[in-house]
């Protein structure tokens, strides 16, 4: 398999959210190839007809009845925003 | 005739009426004060589970099933991540490769052609917070009541090829899902919302051209004008050598175009992954079966019934039918006796005219089905005349009274009585010799003019066609 | 023998009879914290306030009789601080959320209290449970009682470092890759990691969703059965919790173990793992053996590639877990952010230490386009295979015995700056969390420089009554029943 590159850890930082120092960089890059080197020992195995397990239990259909519930009180909503203007959490505009 | 054929494909999405949101018990009531509505689980907190509410998933199945979808017997949620302030955990819960509905279709009507719509998919998803932007540009405010609401996306296949004809899906797809109750529709409150992938083509070419997705039109006249102006601008660009490019464009109502949308375009990778805190959902033939019996009749049965049942034409029962409402309002107004084209007559010319006229929906009207039906009845036995007929409807409509209290009140009782108006008539000729020498020289236009005399005197209330006769009588007999 | 030694059983007498009072109890907790956790650092935040008036409440109760006591009264119990508390400050030992505080209870937690034990404290971990040896704490790593030159586990090493120094009458931890058991092994104490499904994970701060689990770590296996009965069961608020019935695990603990059958897999007691650790093991298959078992060697074939698949798996579900610390609701947020990408960026990179940041990384790849089939789907082929080994072990015998780790505790520092070392330290405990199985991990015995060493019963799914039954009836003879360390009073 492909080694990572720099620029494609600095991508997946981007879809990740992340900023990463120029030592970070380097560190993850350096990181993310041992880790993916030593993945790749998964493709000795032939998975090929084995069928993916995505849940780690076979149970299906758990629902819940359309029921209310109480909505917490808007001052315990608010309580741990970092910032907040007229009952509305506030963040720098989406638009730059 | 342009030499570049249009291809658009649509992407409805619809609001469902759960009382509750698909992973928590918050109300999905519209209009409630900013973060009311909201809980731990679905302002993403820490810790915190999604728990699928039944009516949703039932709610999908059902609106599936009326647009002729598959029902998927294996299926799951799925995250979509990414990062948006109106998207609490930073994912969406969707689905991406099990829809609940899939190969679906809908037959539409335009230019007296019926062409039948493909429908790729139908999936359940939560819908998103609402943001707001402050007027100088610098924050944004997050209201996180609407996210969690159960949202069905649906997606057509290419099918469409006219602005019309995208026009005519969008009302279809509306009425059957406004027929089996499991969203309100209403564009206004954004229950229901349309984007559109757009491009044009050469017609001897088979592979699509390059397509703009148009966002943030409000109303089916905005899809359409969106689609329209789109259309030609790509037709300009194609024609002048240019190419299209691969954008996200939004319709401009103020200004009647499309636009770039401002927002950087970044190459999305969604990164989507079964949710594992959702168990995965079998859907069985019992189930399917039971959800299906619980689908009313929908809008073309409708229409067909309306056709041979009460004689309407194939148009007039189609404007009728596309409304639940109307047509809900049309069947009980026909049990009350009235004559159905009289029925579909007054709810397909005035009440569209007026609602129209006023910017009102269907639910602002007042008018009772037995309303009506006694209003037609009046006609009928000549106890107003159509005329008059036409202001106790719109009192009716606009205060809901009963039509005999209104001709009452505003005393709106036609004139029948013979003598007191061949009386009116007989002054009327008296004092206008002119238009009786008109007449008497041949003018028949100088009868009519009598008319109106005789209606400005009794206030449009005499019975024409007894005026008619009078008139004829009096100017004869001179 | 400090209070916190005495049975369940004693405890509830002496308070009955008026011995003994519920505020005694957590007063004896805070005082153990605050004499001796300096140098342990196994908590992160008292309630002092909170546990005392709860405690009140509680001795008031007794005082007016009649009332049922619950099955956990008036037990002083800390809390692996990823565990969601109402008011209590919960922070996963992150920066991130060093000053968050929970508006509503998980299910443990509102369980615990239910049961009438009483929450001290919130105890230290590796950072949103990432890592086995408390150094990815956001805020200071814990040491292990037996001697603080070493770690003590992890993920949930503040859990079992404080029950070994006997700061609480039992705590919880979370388990997603051997994050109970490890640490448990590692400070001399019992730690149950239970079936998925059969704990709640409502307000369990998610790490990896289909590998998480909630389970007790305490001084004996009885504790274990105790506190596991308080906190088991179907959760409306959890869809994969298991609407599986709760058997007595107190009237499971018989001490016999005729004629079960043990399969000991010959890839987690041969090569690579330590020589005394193996010595202690198989003399407990003996003990195990002169009470009425039966033992044979068995074949986990694809117990290699547990690791790797492990990895891949847990982080691709922890980038997107984790995404929501976003600093927009609650968190960390960065002053001065220009622009909203800035905003999420720079709070996330100040807010995650670096083993977060790398398993982030690690998964948002794994996730990514052109990747997803290589690694994320691969991995979970994978763990299907890894689930047909047990399986086909479970056919014929009735529990899999195994050290609970390859050797016993590091030295801090030792492995810090090899991930792919320091997570081939997990082989033994992650091919359980893959299939979801019950597992325990009890004292077998020492080293020669006096550190712990943890024995592995891994029972079949909801099984837990027969773990542990196992655990019990090994305990009870083996002869390190109650040891600790030595500085720790009574």
């Amino acid at each position: 398999m492909s080694a990572i590159t720099r620029k494609e850890v600095e991508h997946v930082a981007n879809l990740a959210r992340l900023q990463l120092t120029e030592e970070e960089a380097e560190r993850y890059t350096k990181d993310l190839n041992a880790i993916l080197d030593f993945a790749a020992k998964l493709n000795e195995l032939d998975t090929s007809n084995i069928e993916p397990t995505s849940h780690a239990t076979d149970v299906k259909n758990v629902m819940r009845e359309d029921v209310n519930r109480p909505s917490l009180p808007r001052e315990d909503v608010l309580k741990n925003a970092p910032d907040h203007e007229d009952g509305q959490f506030k963040v720098p505009a989406v638009f730059e | 005739m342009s030499k570049y054929e249009t291809v658009i494909g649509l992407e409805v999405h619809a609001e469902l009426s759960t009382n509750s949101k698909i992973f928590c018990g918050c109300p999905t009531e519209f209009g409630a004060p900013p973060n009311t509505h909201t809980c731990p689980i679905c302002l993403g907190h820490p810790g915190v589970l999604p728990v699928t509410n039944k009516q949703a998933v039932e709610f999908a199945m059902k609106a599936a099933l009326a647009l002729n979808c598959e029902i998927s017997r294996e299926t799951k949620f799925d995250r979509k991540n990414y990062f948006y302030p109106d998207s609490p955990k930073a994912y969406q819960i969707s689905q991406f490769d099990q829809p609940i509905g899939y190969n679906g279709w809908i037959d539409i009507e335009v230019n007296g052609e019926t062409k039948r719509i493909g429908i790729t998919r139908l999936h359940l998803e939560e819908d998103a917070g609402k943001l707001t932007h402050s007027d100088f540009g610098a924050e944004s405010l997050i209201d996180f009541n609407r996210v969690g609401v159960p949202l069905l996306e649906i997606v057509s296949e290419p099918d469409i090829r006219t602005p019309e004809e995208a026009r005519a899906y969008l009302e279809k797809l509306k009425a059957i899902i406004q027929y089996t109750e499991v969203s309100d529709v209403r564009m206004e409150q954004g229950s229901l919302r349309c984007d559109a992938n757009v491009s044009i083509r050469p017609y001897d070419q088979e592979e699509f051209g390059t397509r703009a997705e148009l966002k943030n039109m409000n109303s089916f006249r905005n899809v359409q004008m969106g689609l329209e102006y789109e259309v030609l601008r790509q037709s300009e660009i194609l024609s002048s050598g240019g190419t299209v490019v691969q954008e996200t464009r939004r319709w401009d109502e103020a200004n009647k175009k499309t636009l770039t949308m401002r927002s950087k375009e970044e190459a999305h990778d969604y990164r989507y992954f079964p949710d594992p805190d959702l168990v995965r959902m079998q859907i069985s033939e019992e189930w399917i079966e039971a959800v299906r019996a619980t689908i009313p009749e929908l809008p073309d049965a409708r229409q067909a019934r309306y056709v041979n049942e009460f004689g309407l034409s194939k148009d007039d029962a189609g404007v009728i039918t596309i409304s639940k409402e109307t047509a809900d309002f049309f069947d009980e107004t026909v049990k009350t006796g009235a004559d159905p084209k009289s029925v579909a007559n007054w709810l397909m010319v005035d009440l569209l005219a007026h609602l129209n006229a006023n910017n009102l929906v269907f639910a602002d009207v007042k008018m009772t089905p037995k309303g009506l039906g006694e209003m037609i009845k009046l006609i009928e036995d000549g106890t107003i005349s159509s005329k008059i007929a036409k202001t106790v409807f719109k009192e009716m409509v606009e205060t809901g009274k009963e039509p005999k209290q209104i001709v009452e009140e505003k005393g709106l009782v036609q004139i029948s009585d013979e003598g007191a108006l061949r009386q009116v008539v007989v002054d009327a000729v008296n004092s206008n010799p002119q238009a009786v020498a008109d007449f008497k020289s041949g003018n028949e236009k100088a009868a009519a003019f009598f008319v109106g005399q005789v209606m400005k005197q009794t206030k449009g209330k005499a019975n024409p066609g007894m005026v008619n006769k009078l008139i004829q009588e009096v100017l004869n007999s001179l | 023998m400090s209070l916190f030694d005495k049975r369940l059983s004693e405890i509830h007498s002496a308070l009955r009879a008026k011995e003994l009072s519920v505020t005694d109890l957590v007063q004896a907790s805070i005082a153990s914290i605050k004499e001796h956790d300096g140098e342990i650092k196994s908590v992160l935040h008292v309630d002092e306030e909170g546990a005392l008036a709860h405690a009140r409440q509680l001795d008031k109760r007794l005082v007016k009789g009649n009332e049922e006591l619950g099955l956990l009264y008036g037990l002083p119990a800390g809390l692996k601080d990823n565990l969601v508390t109402k008011d209590i400050r919960t922070t996963c030992a992150s920066k991130f959320l060093a000053n968050y505080d929970p508006v509503h209870d998980g299910t443990a937690s509102k369980k615990v209290k239910d049961a009438d034990a009483v929450i001290v404290a919130k105890l230290n971990m590796d950072e949103f449970a990432m890592g086995g040896s408390n150094e990815n704490s956001g805020f200071f790593p814990a040491k292990n009682p037996w001697n603080t030159d070493y770690v003590p586990g992890g993920s949930s090493g503040g859990s079992a470092a404080a029950m070994a120094a006997r700061h609480f009458y039992f705590t919880l931890g979370s388990d997603t890759g051997g994050s109970i058991r490890q640490p448990a092994a590692f400070c001399g104490v019992v730690g149950l990691k239970p079936t998925y499904g059969r704990v709640s994970r409502f307000g369990l701060v998610a790490f990896a969703s289909s590998l998480d689990q909630i389970g007790p770590v305490t001084k004996n296996v009885e504790d274990s059965a105790y506190v596991l009965q308080a906190i088991a069961g179907h959760d409306e608020y959890d869809s994969t919790s298991a609407n599986v019935e709760v058997p007595d695990y107190l009237s499971a603990l018989t001490g016999d173990v005729k004629g079960l059958r043990i399969g000991v897999p010959k890839e987690l007691i041969g090569e690579g793992i330590d020589p005394e650790v193996r010595d202690a093991v198989l003399a407990a298959l003996k003990q195990l053996e002169n009470m009425g078992a039966t033992w044979s060697e068995v074949s986990m074939p694809h117990t290699e590639y547990a690791v790797p698949a492990y990895y891949l798996l847990s982080s691709s579900e922890a980038s997107s877990n984790l995404a929501r610390f976003d600093g927009v609701r609650y968190g960390v947020r960065a002053d001065n952010a220009a622009n909203l990408i800035e905003l999420y960026k720079e709070s996330r990179s100040q807010g995650f230490g670096p083993e977060v940041k790398r398993r982030i990384m690690l998964g948002t790849y794994a996730l990514s386009s052109g990747y997803y089939d290589a690694y994320y789907k691969k991995a979970q082929q994978v763990r299907t295979l890894i689930i047909q080994d047990f399986n086909n072990i479970f056919a014929d015998y009735d529990v899999i015995l195994h050290p609970t780790t390859p050797s016993t505790a590091f030295k801090v520092g030792e492995n810090v700056d090899d991930p792919v070392k320091m997570y081939l330290e997990d082989i033994c405990t992650v091919p359980v969390n893959l299939a979801g199985l019950p597992a325990i991990s009890v004292p077998c015995g020492f080293s020669k420089n006096g550190l712990p060493i943890g024995l592995q019963i891994v029972g079949r799914a909801f099984d837990e009554s027969t773990v542990l039954r196992v655990a019990h009836a090994y305990e009870q003879t083996a002869g390190f029943y109650g040891r600790k360390p030595e500085w720790v009073r009574g």
